[in-house]
């Protein structure tokens, strides 16, 4: 069995009453997709967010490649090789495509930029960006300002962005969200491709694109785990069918 | 270049014939005018750092612009009357050398905005703006109530202070002198604004948590905006006060720190050259309409409302368009 990069052992939140995380525990190996799916409200943004460092757990711990980052925030786990896209995409609008990917890039070094340091000019930051925007589809577009992409398009900028930073593991929260036709299976088979640099942790509702993509299937109902495993596992398991497919007995 | 390339250099090109023709027309008080402006647009220019690259609204720069303002004063003061500033553990004197009261106005408000922002910066929004005003009206009263420095009277000094080869005491050689703080303020801001510090600046601004999603920390890019942003300010607040020759608690009013918002915001928000149009437009009208009414500032405000309502961009949005990009 290969290692795991990521791991999460007995995650638990509550907010007030509320359990949101219920001692989850949860690996994310190397070189697969492990698809985290689950109804609306199940606690999937929770658990992620906690995986991510921006929601401190109230018990258990979260381990990168080895070390125990339960303590670190969102910036140190991203310096340590924690790449995320969002749900909502978190780009600088106004900037270009390229400045948002030289961003990734600047992040990556893992030292603060001084504000003394060189003007950004044709560098490794820059050809890192180029690298990343040209991978996902997007290194026409590298002078076009963000907020102007289409909703796909950003899309793959967020991954792109990811890319920069050469992770360890991606953690994707629903980038298939609101694509169809072509744009979701370009990215599919972009994110097929990109297990094999890093696994990736993919939280989506496109049930096809999971059946198509995940090595391994976690289900989340009620912020617990109530089963893992292949997609064929997943689709016999009795429990699933009845909590989260929506089949009868 | 972009038009807004040639509004710069415009704008330059004025900075540097207008006192020059005001001299050839035996017009001396208009070069005071001018160096107004261009210390004026120099705290602009500090302010323009946080607020237009970091979006930090900050309504106590005055703190930063005062402390700088009584670094001269106190060095001057102590140096004019032959007597030490401390003379146990170490012997300190006072100086009248420019580059010296230049060197602690820079050190002690850049040391100010460290501590201001190493607390404020740890909220955003409306609370930002509240921290910075109470900090800006604690070293307003500290000031007031301060009466080795004159107190409420402020503090004179006789003469103004010396800079190696120029004279300072006519005005055309203080102007050049100004002007050339402020060129130098604006290369640095132009050099921050393309690096790589002020891409991440820039982008935490827009949304902190990309810049924290990369790995970097929206805080510290913060601090050291705001610290930066504090220092230069200061030493506009130096050349302020040696303009005048006088400090008083005025500089440190939250008054002030709303002047020198409006400098950045009729000028044009985050644009290199903004607050030096938007002080020129400031001392200018100060200038013409004050000679007209006493309540000139009523003019003013209605300028300003015209500008946030229809053009945001300021002075420089409004002649050279929206800001470009990459």
């Amino acid at each position: 069995m290969a290692e795991a990069i990521l791991s999460a052992r007995g995650l638990t939140k509550r907010f007030g009453a509320l359990e949101a995380s219920r001692d989850v525990s949860l690996d994310l190996r190397a070189g697969e997709i492990h698809a985290l799916i689950g109804p609306n409200g199940a606690g999937k943004s929770t658990l992620i967010a906690q995986l991510a460092g921006s929601l401190r757990p109230d018990a258990g711990e979260v381990r990168l490649a080895g070390r125990d980052v339960s303590a670190l925030g969102v910036a140190a786990r991203a310096r340590l090789g924690l790449g995320r896209t969002f749900q909502v995409s978190a780009l600088a609008m106004e900037d270009t495509v390229l400045q948002n990917a030289i961003l990734g890039a600047l992040g990556a070094r893992g030292r603060a930029p001084s504000p003394f340091g060189r003007a950004l000019a044709r560098g490794r930051l820059r050809d890192t960006a180029e690298a990343a925007l040209a991978r996902v589809g997007l290194g026409e577009c590298a002078g076009q300002r963000a907020g102007s992409l289409s909703h796909g398009q950003r899309r793959l900028l967020e991954i792109a962005v990811a890319l920069t930073l050469a992770p360890r593991v991606f953690v994707m929260d629903e980038p298939m969200a609101g694509l169809d036709g072509e744009a979701a299976l370009s990215l599919r088979a972009l994110l097929d491709g990109l297990r094999h640099e890093a696994p990736i942790l993919l939280v989506e509702h496109d049930m096809d694109a999971v059946f198509a993509l995940a090595d391994r299937i976690s289900v989340l109902v009620e912020g617990a785990i109530i089963a893992t495993g292949t997609v064929a596992e997943i689709r016999a398991d009795p429990a699933v069918r009845r909590a989260y497919l929506g089949e009868e007995g | 270049m972009s038009r807004e390339g040639w509004f710069n250099l415009a704008l330059a090109g004025l900075l540097v014939a207008f006192p020059l023709a005001a001299q050839a027309m035996d017009e001396p008080f208009l070069v005071t005018l001018a160096t107004r402006a261009v210390i004026l647009a120099l705290a602009g220019v500090g302010l323009n750092l946080a607020l237009g690259l970091g979006g930090l609204v900050s309504l106590g720069h005055a703190a930063f612009f005062g402390i700088g303002g009584y670094a001269m004063g106190i060095l001057a003061s102590h140096a004019q009357g032959y007597t030490p500033l401390a003379e146990w553990p170490l012997l300190i004197e006072g100086t009248k050398s420019m580059p010296v009261i230049w060197l602690v106005a820079v050190a002690t408000s850049g040391l100010a905005a460290l501590a201001i922002g190493a607390l404020s910066l740890r909220t955003s929004g409306v609370y930002f703006i509240m921290i910075t005003l109470a900090f800006g009206q604690m070293f307003f009263y500290f000031a007031i109530s301060w009466p080795a420095y004159g107190g409420e009277d402020g503090l004179s000094i006789y003469v103004r202070n010396g800079f190696p080869g120029v004279n300072t005491l006519v005005p055309l050689p203080f102007y050049g002198l100004c002007l050339a703080v402020l060129a130098l303020a604006l290369m640095l801001c132009w050099q921050i604004a393309r690096s790589p510090f002020g891409l991440a600046l820039n982008a935490a601004r827009q949304s902190a948590k990309r810049a924290e999603t990369v790995g970097l920390s929206p805080y510290r890019l913060r601090l050291a905006a705001f610290t930066l942003s504090g220092a230069i300010t200061g030493l506009a607040g130096a050349l302020h006060a040696d303009l005048n020759r006088f400090v008083s608690p005025a500089m440190l009013s939250w008054q002030t720190s709303g002047e020198i918002i409006v400098f950045v915001i009729l000028g044009g928000t985050a644009r290199l050259f903004g607050p030096v149009a938007g002080a020129g437009v400031f001392v200018a009208l100060e200038h013409l309409l004050g000679e007209l009414s006493d309540f000139w500032h009523i003019w003013l405000g209605l300028l300003l409302l015209a500008v946030v309502l229809f053009a945001r961009g300021g002075v420089v949005g409004l002649v050279c368009g929206e800001r470009r990009h990459g």
